[in-house]
Parts: C-alpha cells; sequence; structure tokens
C-alpha cells in the first residue's frame, strides 16, 4: 500500500513535468495543471512515507534498468520518514506555486522550464529516498542535480545567475563522483549493486574508512557542509522562492539521508574516529554558518547560509550518533540520530516557511536587500505573523520546533560522560557549548532579518506600497507554521512515531525519548531530563492570560498613539533606523578574523571651506573559503589542464602514434 | 511524572511562583539600598520599586505610531516567559511539581524568548536608539549564553541531571564536597549573570546616556503599563539568576519536605543568601566602573574561560575519582 502511493507520487510528479512542457504555449497550464499534480505528488508522498513508517518494509522490482541489473525499491521507516518530509513540503510548495508565479506569466522565462524541470526535480528526489540499489540512486540523484541546475538557472538573463548556476553544477558533480566511487568501494566487497548485498558485506576496516571518507565528502558537499559550502548561498537564492524552499528544506534532507543510509544502514559498524570528524566538521559548519548568514544583506542568501548553519547541527548530532555507537552506547546513539532527524524534519519545515515568506515579501517588494524593506509587518499582516513564528523556531525558542530538536541533540551531548575516553569526554561538552554559542547567534541572526525586514518604519517606496500575497501563498506559510508550532507542542508525538527508523538501520533499540506519555521528552530517564512542551505552552498561557486580564480589566482604553521620541529635533526619518549591517556591527568586529572584510570610506569635502559635504560608506564581505580554498583549486585545475593540453598537438600524425603506442602497450599487458 | 497528580504540590508551586515575582521588586529596593549606603547617600525607601511599578501601571500608555501591533504584545511575552521561568526554579522548596516540567536547557530558552521579543519591541519603532540597544543585548546574550551553559552543564554532569531539583537534591545528598570545578563554574556564572542582568559593569541599569544604554535603549518608547510590565521581568530576571547561584552552589536550607517549618527554614535561607549576593553586588557595583562595550566580549570570554576550567577540571580531577 505505502509503496503503492509513493509509486503514484513519482507518477504524478512526473506528469506534472510532462504538462509542464506545454506551458510554454498555454502559459496557465503551469499555474492550474502543474501545481496541482504537484500537490497531489506531495500528498500523496506524505501519506506513502507515513504508512511505510509505521508499518513493515516493502520491496519490489521495477522492470527498468539494465538487463542484469533490475532496479529494485525499497521503503522502509527511514525512506518512509523522508518521504513524508518531502511530501509535506512539496504539498506546501505547490499551494504556494500558482500565486507566486502569476508574476512569471507574462515575463519572457520559459514557463516550461519551470514545470518540466520542478515536476522531474521532485521525482528525482522521491526516487533517490526509496532506491534499493547504487545504480538507480545514482540515476536519481543524477536527475535530481541536472532538473535543479536548470531552475537554478531559471532566470539566467542575469551573469550571475548563469555563474552561481554552473558553480553548482560543478560542485555537484564533483560531489556526485565520490558519492559513486564510495558506492564502487561498497559493491566491491559486497559483490553487486544492491544495498542488499553491500549491507552484507564485511569491509576491511581500512576499506569501510575509505567508502565512509567519499560518502561524507560527497553527501557532505551536497548538504552544504563548510568548507564544501560555497555553491550553496549562491545557487540556492537565485532559483525562485519555492524552488530555494525545495533546495533548502528539502534536497539538503535528502543528502542527509544519504548519508544515514551509507554509514548506518550500508556500512553498519562505524568507529569513532569518524564520530569525532563529523561532530566536528558539523560545530564547524554551524558556527561559521551563522556567523556569515549575520553578514548578508540579501534575504535570501541569509536563509540559505544559515541552511548550512542548520545543516552543521543535523551533522552534529550524527556526528554524536556514530561516536556512541562505536563505543558501544546504542541507546545513546538511536538518541543522537533521532535527534538528528528530528531536526532534520523541523529544519525542512521552517526553513520552507521562510523561504516562501521571504519569496512573498520579494514579489510584494521585490527588493531583495534586508535595508530597502521594513514596516513590513503592518503590510503584509498574515505573511508577517507566520514569518515571525519561522523566526522562533529556527532560533531554537521554546515551545516551538526548532527548540525541541536542539534540546534533544543537547541531551545527547551531555550523555558523553559515559564514554571511556578523557579527550572526547572534554571535546563534546565543548561542542555543547559550540551549539549554544551557534543558537544564540541565530536568536540574534533572526532578531535582525525580522527587525529589519519586518518592523521599524518602511525603508523604501517599495516596501511602504506592499500588499497582500494571494490567498492560496498565505495558506502554504499558514500551513507550514502550524506543523512548526504543533511539532514543537507535541514533540513527544512526533518523536513517537519516529521511533521505528532506528530499528530500520541494522536494528538498533529504540530510545525511550516518550517513555513518559505523550506530555514528557525523557530522553534518559526521567531523573536526568524532563520536558514537557505542552505544559510550557499552557504555563505561558496561563500568565499571559492572566495579567492581561488584571490590567485589561481597568484601562484598556488608555493607549494615546503619538509619534516616537525624536529627542526635541523633529520627525524621524526611515533613514534614521538602525540598518542591518549596522545591527551586525558589533559581531564583525568580535568575530573579525572570520571574513575578508574590505571597508571603504569615501569623503567628499567642499573645496572652498574644507567641509565634509558627503560621506560614502561601502563594505564588502567575502566568504574566506574562497580565497583559502577555491580559489588555489581552480588555479590548479587550468594549469593541470594546460599541462595535458600539451597531448593535444593538432597534428594528426601524432594523434596516430598515441593510439599506435597505446595498442603496443595493451598488447604487451594481456600477454 | 507521578508528581504531576499532586494538589498540594500544585498549590505551593503556585504560592511559591507568586511569592517569586512579588519579592522581585524587594529584592531590587534592597540592592539600591545597599548601593546607596555605599556611595554615602540618602537611601530610598525599602518600598520604592514597589511604588515605581504602581505608578506606571496606572498611567497611561503612550505607543509610537509608527510601531506595530508586536510592540504592544512584546511586554505580555517577556512577562509571562519570565514568570514561566521563575516558576520552575526551586526557590524554597525542592519537590515541585513544576520543576519537571522545564529542565535547566529550557530554562535558559524561555530567557531567550523574553529576550527575542524584547529586542524586536526595541527595533519596532523605528528610532535609532532602540535598534542599538537591540544589537548590543543580542551581542551580549550571544557570548554569554556559551558561558552560562558550559557552567551549568559542569553541574549538570556532576549531578547527571539537567533537572534543577534533581541536581539540587544530589547535591544535599552529598554533603559538604569542595569541587574545584563548581568553584569555577559559580564565578563563571557570577560574570555571566551580571551581563545578562544588564548590571555595571556590563550595562548600568540607571543610565539614560545615549552612546551606553542598551536595556534602557530598547524600551525608550515604553511607557504606562508597558514599561511597568517590563521593568517588573527586569527586576524577575535580576532575581531568577540570584536564586539560580544561591541554591545551585550553596543548596543548604531549601526545604527537601513540603512541611510548613521546612518551608520557613527555606524562606528564611533564600533570603539570607539573596541578601549577601545582594551586598556582593551592591560592592562590585559601587568600586567598578562601566566598561566600554568592546571590552565586553573580552570580559565574557573570561566568563567563557572559567565555565571550560571548570568543565576541565571536571572531567580530569573528579570523574572516577
Amino acid at each position: 500500500m505505502a509503496l503503492q502511493l509513493i509509486a503514484y507520487a513519482v507518477a504524478l510528479s512526473l506528469l506534472s513535468g510532462v504538462v509542464g512542457l506545454a506551458a510554454s504555449r498555454y502559459r496557465q497550464l503551469l499555474r492550474w495543471a502543474c501545481f496541482p499534480l504537484l500537490g497531489l505528488s506531495g500528498l500523496a508522498a506524505a501519506t506513502g512515507g507515513l504508512l511505510a513508517l509505521t508499518g513493515e518494509p516493502a520491496a519490489a522490482q521495477l522492470p527498468l534498468g539494465l538487463p542484469w541489473l533490475a532496479w529494485s525499491v525499497r521503503v522502509d521507516a527511514l525512506a518512509g520518514f523522508i518521504l513524508l518530509l518531502i511530501g509535506v513540503v512539496v504539498f506546501a510548495v505547490a499551494v504556494f506555486g500558482p500565486g507566486y508565479t502569476r508574476e512569471f506569466l507574462h515575463g519572457r522565462h520559459s514557463l516550461a522550464a519551470l514545470g518540466v524541470f520542478t515536476g522531474l526535480f521532485v521525482a528525482g528526489m522521491q526516487l533517490v529516498v526509496i532506491a534499493d540499489d547504487a545504480f538507480m540512486f545514482m540515476v536519481a540523484w543524477e536527475l535530481m542535480s541536472l532538473s535543479s541546475y536548470f531552475l537554478v538557472a531559471f532566470q539566467h538573463e542575469n551573469a550571475a545567475n548563469r555563474r552561481a548556476a554552473f558553480l553548482y553544477l560543478l560542485m555537484a558533480h564533483v560531489g556526485g563522483l565520490a558519492i559513486l566511487l564510495g558506492y564502487g568501494v561498497l559493491a566491491a566487497f559486497g559483490g553487486g549493486f544492491t544495498f542488499e548485498a553491500m549491507r552484507a558485506a564485511e569491509l576491511p576496516q581500512l576499506w569501510a574508512g575509505v567508502a565512509f571518507a567519499l560518502a561524507f565528502f560527497g553527501f557532505g558537499m551536497k548538504a552544504g557542509l563548510v568548507p564544501l559550502h560555497a555553491w550553496l548561498p549562491e545557487a540556492h537564492p537565485v532559483a525562485p522562492s519555492h524552488i530555494s524552499a525545495l533546495m533548502s528544506g528539502v534536497m539538503l534532507k535528502v543528502a542527509i539521508y544519504g548519508f544515514v543510509r551509507v554509514t548506518f544502514d550500508l556500512i553498519g559498524t562505524v568507529q569513532v574516529d569518524w564520530g569525532v570528524i563529523v561532530l566536528l566538521a558539523g560545530s564547524l559548519s554551524a558556527l561559521l554558518g551563522v556567523l556569515y548568514a549575520m553578514q548578508q544583506t540579501d534575504i535570501k542568501r541569509l536563509l540559505a547560509y544559515s541552511s548550512i548553519e542548520n545543516v552543521g547541527v543535523i551533522f552534529m548530532a550524527l556526528g554524536l550518533a556514530i561516536i556512541f555507537l562505536a563505543s558501544g552506547h546504542p541507546l545513546l546513539g538511536s538518541l543522537g540520530l533521532i535527534a538528528a532527524l528530528y531536526h532534520a524534519l523541523n529544519h525542512a519545515l521552517f526553513k520552507s516557511l521562510l523561504f516562501l515568506g521571504a519569496g512573498a515579501v520579494i514579489q510584494q517588494t521585490h527588493q531583495h536587500s534586508l535595508e530597502h524593506m521594513g514596516g513590513l509587518l503592518k503590510r503584509l499582516p498574515y505573511t508577517g505573523t507566520f514569518f515571525l513564528i519561522g523566526c522562533l523556531s529556527i532560533a531554537s525558542l521554546p515551545p516551538f520546533n526548532g527548540f525541541a530538536s536542539e534540546w534533544l541533540t543537547l541531551q545527547t551531548a551531555l550523555q558523553g560522560v559515559v564514554l571511556d575516553s578523557g579527550v572526547l569526554r572534554i571535546v563534546i561538552p565543548v561542542t555543547a557549548a559550540m551549539l549554544a554559542l551557534t543558537a544564540a547567534l541565530g536568536a540574534m541572526l533572526f532578531v535582525r532579518l525580522y527587525g529589519i525586514a519586518f518592523l521599524g518604519q518602511p525603508r523604501t517606496r517599495q516596501a511602504r506600497q506592499a500588499h497582500l500575497p494571494s490567498f492560496g501563498m498565505r495558506a502554504a506559510q499558514g500551513l507550514l507554521a502550524l506543523l512548526c508550532l504543533l511539532l514543537g507542542v507535541l514533540p513527544a508525538l512526533s518523536i513517537d512515531v519516529m521511533g521505528a527508523i532506528p530499528q530500520a538501520l541494522g536494528g538498533l533499540p529504540e530510545p525511550g525519548i516518550t517513555g513518559q506519555g505523550w506530555l514528557w521528552l525523557t530522553p534518559v530517564s526521567a531523573a536526568a531530563a524532563s520536558y514537557s512542551a505542552p505544559l510550557v505552552l499552557l504555563g505561558l498561557g496561563l500568565a499571559w492570560l492572566l495579567f492581561y486580564l488584571l490590567l485589561h480589566g481597568r484601562n484598556h482604553q488608555r493607549v494615546r498613539r503619538i509619534h516616537p521620541w525624536d529627542c526635541g529635533f523633529g520627525p524621524l526619518s526611515p533613514r534614521m533606523q538602525y540598518t542591518a549591517t549596522a545591527f551586525a556591527q558589533p559581531v564583525r568586529r568580535i568575530f573579525q578574523p572570520v571574513w575578508l572584510l574590505e571597508e571603504k570610506v569615501e569623503r567628499l569635502s567642499d573645496d572652498k571651506s574644507g567641509q565634509l559635504t558627503s560621506l560614502r560608506h561601502q563594505l564588502l564581505v567575502t566568504d574566506r573559503s574562497w580565497k583559502v580554498l577555491y580559489e588555489p583549486a581552480g588555479r590548479w585545475v587550468i594549469s593541470a589542464a594546460r599541462r595535458i593540453a600539451l597531448l593535444q598537438s593538432g597534428n594528426v600524425r601524432t594523434y596516430l602514434s598515441y593510439s599506435f603506442f597505446t595498442l603496443i602497450f595493451l598488447l604487451w599487458l594481456i600477454s | 511524572m507521578a508528581d504531576l497528580l499532586n494538589l498540594q504540590g500544585w498549590l505551593l508551586a503556585l504560592l511559591q511562583t507568586a511569592l517569586f515575582v512579588t519579592a522581585a521588586p524587594l529584592l531590587v529596593g534592597w540592592l539600591r539600598l545597599l548601593k546607596a549606603r555605599l556611595q554615602n547617600r540618602r537611601a530610598p525607601a525599602l518600598t520604592q520599586p514597589y511604588r515605581d511599578l504602581t505608578k506606571l501601571f496606572r498611567k497611561e500608555a503612550i505607543v509610537a505610531d509608527t510601531a506595530s501591533p508586536l510592540f504592544r504584545a512584546a511586554p505580555y511575552v517577556v512577562f509571562s516567559a519570565t514568570v514561566v521561568t521563575a516558576a520552575v526554579i526551586p526557590l524554597l522548596a525542592v519537590h515541585l511539581p513544576t520543576a519537571i516540567i522545564a529542565d535547566v536547557i529550557v530554562l535558559v530558552g524561555f530567557l531567550g524568548l523574553a529576550r527575542f521579543f524584547l529586542a524586536l519591541a526595541g527595533m519596532d519603532a523605528g528610532t535609532a536608539f532602540g535598534g542599538m540597544g537591540s544589537s548590543r543585548e543580542m551581542t551580549i546574550a550571544s557570548l554569554a549564553e556559551p558561558a552560562m551553559l558550559m557552567a551549568v552543564f559542569t553541574l549538570t554532569m556532576t549531578a547527571q541531571s539537567t533537572n534543577l531539583s534533581h541536581a539540587i537534591d544530589f547535591l544535599l545528598a552529598q554533603g559538604v564536597v569542595l569541587r574545584p570545578s563548581f568553584m569555577f563554574a559559580l564565578l563563571a556564572l557570577l560574570l555571566v549573570a551580571v551581563a545578562e542582568t544588564g548590571r555595571v559593569p556590563v550595562d548600568n541599569p540607571t543610565t539614560h546616556l545615549e552612546l551606553t544604554m542598551v536595556h534602557e535603549a530598547m524600551i525608550l518608547e515604553y511607557s504606562g503599563r508597558h514599561l511597568a510590565l517590563m521593568e517588573w521581568a527586569a527586576q524577575l530576571k535580576l532575581m531568577i539568576y540570584g536564586v539560580l547561584i544561591a541554591n545551585i552552589f550553596l543548596p543548604w536550607g531549601i526545604a527537601v519536605e513540603n512541611t510548613p517549618t521546612a518551608l520557613l527554614v527555606g524562606l528564611g535561607a533564600i533570603a539570607g543568601k539573596l541578601m549577601l549576593l545582594c551586598v556582593v553586588l551592591a560592592v562590585s557595583e559601587t568600586v567598578l566602573a562601566k566598561m566600554r562595550l568592546f571590552r565586553v566580549p573580552g570580559y565574557l570570554n573570561l566568563a567563557f574561560l572559567f565555565a571550560l576550567l571548570g568543565m576541565l577540571s571536571h572531567v580530569i580531577l573528579e570523574v572516577g575519582a
């Protein structure tokens, strides 16, 4: 049943892509056929995923593939969980899409490209998750990568977008190659491309390490781990916003799915060192991600960098899980795994919510920079409220969902005392403190984003004239916001459903997080830690109600509206507000070595009197990884290519001699 | 989780919360009195903070016309989040049903929630001061939070529970043991508490000088009952940190059983501990000058360093010993 529904989901998203072909001629088809089909596909995937999560694993063979290598598909609890995540976000995007793409109808953009590749992209992601052999996995993976390339390049009239798309394509293929090689190692020892054979394979420690390193590199690149992240903040923001939501919200989770599948399921026996590497890489990504995000003024770039932060958090929890599993604490290992996957689900929800909100804002104001927004909460009340819920969730504040998963991650980290290694017992709490720093900086980041964009006075005419977005756009955001709140307030119920996932990954035990009933999260034992989100919400609500009634019973009419305090100098103009750049200045100063900063101040003064007439301040913040990693690597590739190009003389006789000598060499080799 | 259906416990918890909330202005009054004495001034009455609050509650509220609805909601959110924080901290008695609802990490989360709305409210009126205050507050908080959690982790790793009541239980059962890790954690938490509650040398609660204010800059646009709620929440926060430090590091005297005598002893004990802590704070505020904003990261790094040393000495000296 589950498998059938998922098959329908894939078929529907492919159908949506096929219908999209006609959208260049019948432009309304995109809105009234492609998106509804996509929404149905999302619903089917979510239902199928939920059934698979709670039911038995199901497998089937497809009449596709190579003659001796039929494609096989299988859904277990883990695949079901990721499908559920994909389905929910795809559904929300499909509800959001018709309103959002209205502005593309009269442009010169190819709507066929948008329709076709969105369908293929979604189908690719769904296929990756259900693939049960490396061959089908790679085909689906490439389908996902390539179709999303075209979506990134959708607005290709802009040179920066073309560059971002090319970078994305390049990095996706370097990563894809690593994954392919990783599967190669596993297939060589397992004697086949099916996951079944790989699971059964007994790998020597060294080769297991090689396979893990390749998988970590490949999937880590797709997930945007620092320092392999440079493509992400370039590519995610330039796609249309609903696609950005899919890429940041869902595609990164598919990469995490791949990592979990290969590491915990296919390789199986993990080693402590791997966990330490994953943990440290995760901490680095989390911290640098949030610091880089803090300096962005483009709303979508900021959100993309914040995805790097959250992926870092997920990998931290995965690293902890690996460490605990490898040192013989399977219960704590499952706890880390659940924390990671729960954060993945939460991130999918709030990040898509924020990207959809950003899309609505950009559609209404035609501004990408925070410095040109302001006062939007009054003009877009629904988007503003839902966006606030997204900000609260991503800033990991109780009782929202981001907090529940970060709390679980911290609780996992605090169990580091059970380990025998003294070094690990110190390193793990320090990474937990890094997580706390990341969370606190994250809160500052989202105060900055929300405060500058939605509060205060409008900084531009466009921001002042923003109107309500269409009903579908609001409904999609409302749905995601509601889910954020529900998963935050009832974490025990959702984690209860996830309990089958560790079992599906080589029979790990189910952690007793929800052992005390639906009210409580008790990750280790009731005495060690407990958190009851429903009661917390109740307490907050009661305290609010009590004081609201106390105060409003007496003087509720007595609120006077007046202009804000201007120090007696006359009315305040919107330009006197704190800017996004100014808001981040203290952090910029404290963590200075993290960025490459170029600051220029131009002073123009009057020739005669020498009085200052105008002042221009310019700040350029660049990712340090470009200078340290990418530019040297790029130069090296080009110089290596030049050397190799010496072979290409253009002379036919030389080429013939190459073939001749190769032939001789091969004959010598086989004889 | 069986404690949850204990009516007497809930009643006691409500009473304790009410006491916590109503005693917070008194603590500030006591602190002001001490400071005035130390500075050779005539002190205001001990009940002055109550009079200020009543005055503000009676006055009409003025709201900037540029502000959004969030501006009016924020004081309630800030205040409720702070009250809920106070509700889960053991003040007089350890075994109360509220203590298991949230552990110490959630508690930090509540304070974070209050701060988030406070900072947003600062930016809502669209003035330069508000944004400045929010930016500074969030910067200081983001550096203070890891130091605080690190110090708390040292404690929770010793007690093997992040639940405050369980941790205090554990410490009481241990008796008086001198732990180097606790000394460092205490130092770290003291430094963090000063930064988080906006006291000298990090921020000055009595200043209205544009270039130095942090907390005051954010609430500059508030008046009337909104201002009263914000001020009360700040006073409550001071008391929260005081009670945390007092009851974690010197838990003796707190009621383990919910009997009237034990509770009275607990009340006396916490009052004494808080009064002493206020003396320490008043002396340090009198002898220290406020530092420049960009010296604050160094100060908080020191706190983090202490917390780290506490963690290291816990892992190296105490585990297995």
